[in-house]
C-alpha cells in the first residue's frame, strides 16, 4: 500500500529580515494521525504553521496536500485545500454568537438568511458525529475558554477541514479542559481527520500524539513515533543538550515563620468571595506550594499578600509585622518580593527597554538615582549584570522588552525580584509560557532562595511544578485551603483534593 | 399661536434639523463599526455641501448637485481610508486634517470661483430640493389635531428627508441581514477573525469608508441645497461632531441612532424657538444655554446614564498581521 501523507512539506524556508525562522524544513504528516510538533518558544513552529495556513508565504519550498503540490496564497486557499487552524489566541468575534462566528467567511450568499439554517443543521450533525456540543445562540464572551476553543474547532470543521492545526491549544485551558480536548482530538483522528498539534509541553505530546517532530532554532531536528520515545529524549532534542527534568534539591531546613496569613477573606472585582477564611504559615528555608485548578482563589490570595488587593477581613504578617495598611512599595522595603502570575499584565511594561524593566518598582532606590533624576548608567550596568547572571538572551539591555521570548521575559522579572535578596518571595505561575531551558534555570533559582533561608510561597496550576519544588503542599478549592499534603503524595489523592472531593 | 400649533411647529423643525445628523451618524456608524474612527465626518459634510451647491448652481439640477456632493465626499473618504487603512496612520489625525482641509478649501475655492466672500450664489428654487406635499395634506388641513400634524410634521418635507428616514431601516438591514454587514461588524471587533476566515481586511474597510462617504454626501447636500439655497462658509457648524456624539449615545446601533439624532434635533429646535422668549418665573434665558444643551446632554449621558458605551473593539487600530 502506498501511503500518501496528508501533508508534505519539502524544503520550506522563511526569513524575517535577519531572523531565519524556518531553515529548509521537511515534514510528512500521515493521514488520520495526530502529529505533534514540539519545540521551545521561538523555534519556528508557529511560523511554519502560518505558512501552511497561508498567513505568510514561504521564501522557497513546496507544500503538498494529499500528494498534490499546491500553492497556498492566503487563508482562503488553505481553507479550500481542507486545512483548518485553531489559533493560540482565538480568532473569534467576542460579541457575536457562536452561529455568527461559524458563518463568518462562509456565509453562502450575499444575504444571511439561507446560511443561518444551514449552519444550524450542520452544527447539529457535527455535534452528533464528534460530540462537540455547543449552544449556537450563545454569545462567545459569555462562554468559558474551553467552549470558545470548541467553537474554533467547529469553525474549521464547518469549512470542511480534513487537516486541523492546533497552535498551543492548552495554554488557556484547565487540566480537565485539556484532557477533554485530547479526547476530542482522538475522536477526530478515529473519524479519519488529520491533526497537527503544536506545543512546548512534553506531557501533552506524550498524552495525545502518534508521531512527534521536534524543532530547534528554525530547524526540524527529528521525527519519531511517540510510542518509541521518552520525555527525556524529546527534551534533549528540543534544547540541544541534556536537561534535568527533575530538580535536584536537598531536604529543607525550616526556620522561623516569616509569612503568616490569618483568617484571610478576599473578594474579586465582581464582589465574589474568592478567598474564604484562609490561614497558613510559610517558614524560612521552606517552599510552600499552593496547588489547585486555576480560578479557585489563588490569584486573589497572591494579590492580597502582595498588597495589590485589599482583603475584606483577616490579617497578614511578614516577619511578625502586620500588613494592615501596606502597599507594594512598603512591602518591597520590608523584604517581600513578588513575581506576579502574569508578567505581561503586572510584571513588565512591554514597550520599555530591558534595563527599565530590570529596575521597575525599585527605581526609587538611591542606587539608580542622582537626586531627582535617574542614573541611567547605573541602571544599565545593573541590568547588564543581571543579564549575565541570568543568561538573558539576547544580552542587550537596550532592547524593547516585548522582543524577548517568554522565558527571557520571565527571567527579567525573576532577576529583578530575586536579586533584591528579599526575606519572603511570593511567586505565581513561575514558568507559564516559558521554555524548558528557562524552566530549569528558574526552578534552580527558587531552590537557591530556599536554601539561603528565605521563605517562598509558590502558587502554580502545574501540578508537576508544585511536586518538584514544594516542601509542603496546600491545596486550594473554591476559596478554601482544603488540605495539606506532602509533595510526593500520589497524583490521585492530589487530584481528588483539587476537585474538592476529599480533604 | 396656541400650544398645539407651537408643538407641531417645533416637531416639524426637529425633523428638519435632525436630517443631516441622521445621514452623518449613519455614515459614522459604517466607518466605526468597521474599525475606522471617523472624526472627519464634519469635513466630508462641508465639502459635500460646497460641491452640491456649486454643481447645482452650474447645472440648475438638484440631483446633479447631490451626485457631486456624494462624489466629493467619497473622495475625501478614500483619502482617509488611504491614510488610515493602507498607510496605517493615526485615524484621528487624518480625520482632523480632513476637517481643516474642507473648512479652508471650500472658502478659498468659493471666493476664487464666485467672488462672494466664500459663499456660492443663491440658487433658484428649481435647483433645490423642494418640499413635497403629500397627497391629502391640503384637504386634511382643517381636521383638528391630525390635520396640522400631517401637514407640518409628516408632509411638506423634501426628498432627502424621506430618504433619511428610509436610510435607517436600510442600514439596519445591511448591517444585520447581509454578508457584508456581518463581515463589517466582525472586522471592527476582531480583524484577525476576518483575516483568518480568508477575507481581505483592507478591502472590507475600504468599502465601509466608501459607504460612509456616500451617506455624508447626502447630509452635506441637504445642508446646502435643501435646507438652504447656497453654500455658506462653515455651514456644517459642528454637526459632524454632534452626529458623532449621537452615534456614541446610540451605542453604534442604527435604530437608536435615529432617536438620538431626533433628540439632538429637538434640542436644537427648542433652542431656536426659545430665542428671545421669557420662561415664566425665570425670565429671558440667553439662547446660548439652549444651544449648549445638546453638548451638556451628551456629557451627562455618556458619563453614566446610558451604561457603558462599548465601542467596536478594534476601532482606531490599523490591522497588521501579527509576527
Amino acid at each position: 500500500m502506498v501511503d500518501v501523507p496528508a501533508i508534505e512539506l519539502i524544503g520550506i524556508d522563511k526569513r524575517f529580515g535577519l531572523v531565519h525562522a524556518n531553515k529548509a524544513i521537511d515534514l510528512r504528516v500521515g493521514k488520520g494521525s495526530i502529529h505533534g510538533i514540539i519545540g521551545e518558544n521561538g523555534a519556528g513552529k508557529s511560523t511554519l504553521m502560518s505558512i501552511l495556513y497561508g498567513f505568510y508565504q514561504a521564501d522557497s519550498g513546496e507544500i503538498r496536500v494529499d500528494g498534490k503540490p499546491i500553492h497556498i496564497r492566503d487563508s482562503q486557499a488553505a481553507i479550500a485545500a481542507g486545512i483548518g487552524m485553531v489559533h493560540q489566541h482565538f480568532m473569534l468575534v467576542e460579541n457575536f454568537t457562536v452561529l455568527e462566528n461559524i458563518m463568518l467567511g462562509a456565509e453562502g450568499g450575499a444575504l444571511l438568511r439561507g446560511g443561518v439554517s444551514r449552519v444550524r443543521s450542520e452544527l447539529k450533525r457535527l455535534e452528533e458525529t464528534y460530540g462537540l456540543e455547543v449552544e449556537p445562540d450563545a454569545v462567545i464572551e459569555e462562554l468559558p475558554v474551553g467552549l470558545q476553543q470548541r467553537v474554533e474547532i467547529l469553525k474549521a470543521l464547518y469549512r470542511g477541514a480534513e487537516i486541523l492545526i492546533l497552535d498551543e491549544p492548552t495554554g488557556v485551558l484547565t487540566p480537565a479542559e485539556a484532557d477533554h480536548l485530547f479526547r476530542i482530538l482522538a475522536q477526530l483522528r478515529d473519524q479519519g481527520k488529520t491533526v497537527i498539534f503544536i506545543t512546548h509541553k512534553l506531557r501533552e505530546i506524550m498524552a495525545v500524539t502518534d508521531t512527534v517532530s521536534v524543532m530547534r532554532r528554525g530547524e526540524m531536528v527529528a521525527t519519531v513515533k511517540t510510542a518509541e520515545t521518552s520525555v527525556e529524549e524529546l527534551a534533549e532534542l528540543m534544547v540541544g543538550r541534556r536537561v534535568l527534568l527533575r530538580v535536584e534539591k536537598g531536604p529543607s531546613a525550616p526556620g522561623d515563620v516569616l509569612l503568616s496569613v490569618r483568617n484571610l477573606t478576599v473578594k474579586d472585582n465582581r464582589g465574589v468571595v474568592m478567598v474564604d477564611n484562609v490561614s497558613f504559615d510559610v517558614r524560612a528555608g521552606e517552599i510552600t506550594g499552593i496547588a489547585g485548578v486555576a480560578g479557585n482563589g489563588q490569584s486573589e490570595l497572591l494579590e492580597a499578600i502582595a498588597g495589590i488587593r485589599k482583603p475584606v477581613s483577616g490579617e497578614i504578617f511578614v516577619n511578625g509585622q502586620s500588613l494592615a495598611k501596606a502597599d507594594p512599595a512598603y512591602l518591597r522595603e520590608i523584604g517581600l518580593a513578588h513575581i506576579p502570575e502574569d508578567r505581561h499584565h503586572m510584571g513588565l511594561v512591554l514597550p520599555f527597554e530591558e534595563y527599565e524593566n530590570a529596575a521597575l518598582g525599585y527605581h526609587r532606590d538611591p542606587v539608580y538615582g542622582k537626586g531627582p533624576f535617574l542614573d541611567l548608567d547605573a541602571m544599565r550596568d545593573d541590568a547588564k549584570a543581571k543579564i549575565e547572571k541570568y543568561d538573558i538572551r539576547p544580552p542587550d539591555c537596550r532592547l524593547k522588552t516585548a522582543n524577548f521570548s517568554g522565558g527571557n521575559q520571565q527571567k527579567i522579572v525573576c532577576a529583578r525580584e530575586i536579586e533584591r535578596d528579599p526575606k519572603v518571595l511570593i511567586i505565581g505561575q513561575p514558568t507559564r509560557g516559558v521554555d524548558i531551558g528557562a524552566i530549569e534555570f528558574i526552578h534552580k533559582r527558587i531552590i537557591d532562595m530556599r536554601d539561603s533561608g528565605k521563605a517562598v510561597l509558590l502558587v502554580s496550576v502545574e501540578l508537576d511544578e508544585i511536586r518538584a519544588l514544594a516542601d509542603r503542599v496546600l491545596v486550594m478549592f473554591a476559596g478554601h485551603v482544603v488540605g495539606e499534603t506532602v509533595p510526593n503524595a500520589d497524583e490521585k489523592t492530589l487530584g481528588l483534593m483539587m476537585a474538592g472531593i476529599a480533604a | 399661536m396656541d400650544g398645539f400649533d407651537i408643538f407641531v411647529s417645533i416637531l416639524g423643525s426637529t425633523i428638519r434639523l435632525s436630517i443631516p445628523l441622521i445621514f452623518t451618524a449613519l455614515a459614522g456608524l459604517f466607518s466605526e463599526r468597521a474599525g475606522v474612527f471617523d472624526i472627519g465626518l464634519e469635513g466630508k459634510m462641508l465639502a459635500a455641501a460646497f460641491a452640491s451647491a456649486c454643481v447645482a448652481y452650474l447645472t440648475g439640477s438638484a440631483l446633479a448637485g447631490l451626485g457631486a456632493g456624494i462624489v466629493v465626499s467619497i473622495l475625501l473618504s478614500l483619502v482617509h481610508g488611504f491614510a488610515s487603512i493602507t498607510s496605517r496612520g493615526n485615524q484621528i489625525v487624518s480625520g482632523v486634517a480632513l476637517n481643516f482641509v474642507a473648512a479652508g478649501l471650500t472658502i478659498v475655492l468659493g471666493q476664487a470661483w464666485f467672488g462672494q466672500g466664500g459663499r456660492t450664489p443663491t440658487l433658484p428654487t428649481t435647483a433645490r430640493f423642494q418640499p413635497i406635499t403629500l397627497p391629502g395634506a391640503d384637504t386634511l388641513h382643517d381636521v383638528p389635531i391630525l390635520g396640522p400634524f400631517y401637514a407640518n410634521v409628516i408632509s411638506g418635507h423634501n426628498l432627502l428627508t424621506y430618504l433619511a428616514f428610509l436610510a435607517v431601516p436600510a442600514c439596519a438591514w445591511v448591517l444585520y441581514r447581509t454578508r457584508f454587514g456581518l463581515r463589517l461588524r466582525a472586522v471592527g471587533e476582531n480583524p484577525g477573525a476576518v483575516d483568518t476566515a480568508g477575507i481581505s481586511v483592507t478591502w472590507l474597510r475600504y468599502r465601509a469608508v466608501i459607504v460612509a462617504g456616500f451617506l455624508c454626501g447626502f447630509s452635506g447636500t441637504y445642508l446646502a441645497i435643501a435646507q438652504s439655497a447656497a453654500f455658506i462658509q462653515n455651514m456644517s457648524a459642528g454637526k459632524g461632531y454632534i452626529a458623532l456624539a449621537a452615534l456614541i449615545f446610540a451605542k453604534w446601533k442604527p435604530v437608536p441612532v435615529l432617536f438620538a439624532c431626533l433628540l439632538f434635533g429637538f434640542l436644537d429646535a427648542m433652542a431656536n424657538f426659545m430665542q428671545g422668549k421669557a420662561i415664566p418665573g425665570i425670565g429671558e434665558v440667553p439662547v446660548q444655554i439652549f444651544q449648549a444643551l445638546p453638548y451638556v446632554l451628551t456629557c451627562i449621558l455618556l458619563a453614566g446614564f446610558i451604561g457603558v458605551a462599548r465601542p467596536p473593539k478594534a476601532g482606531g487600530v490599523a490591522y497588521t498581521k501579527e509576527r
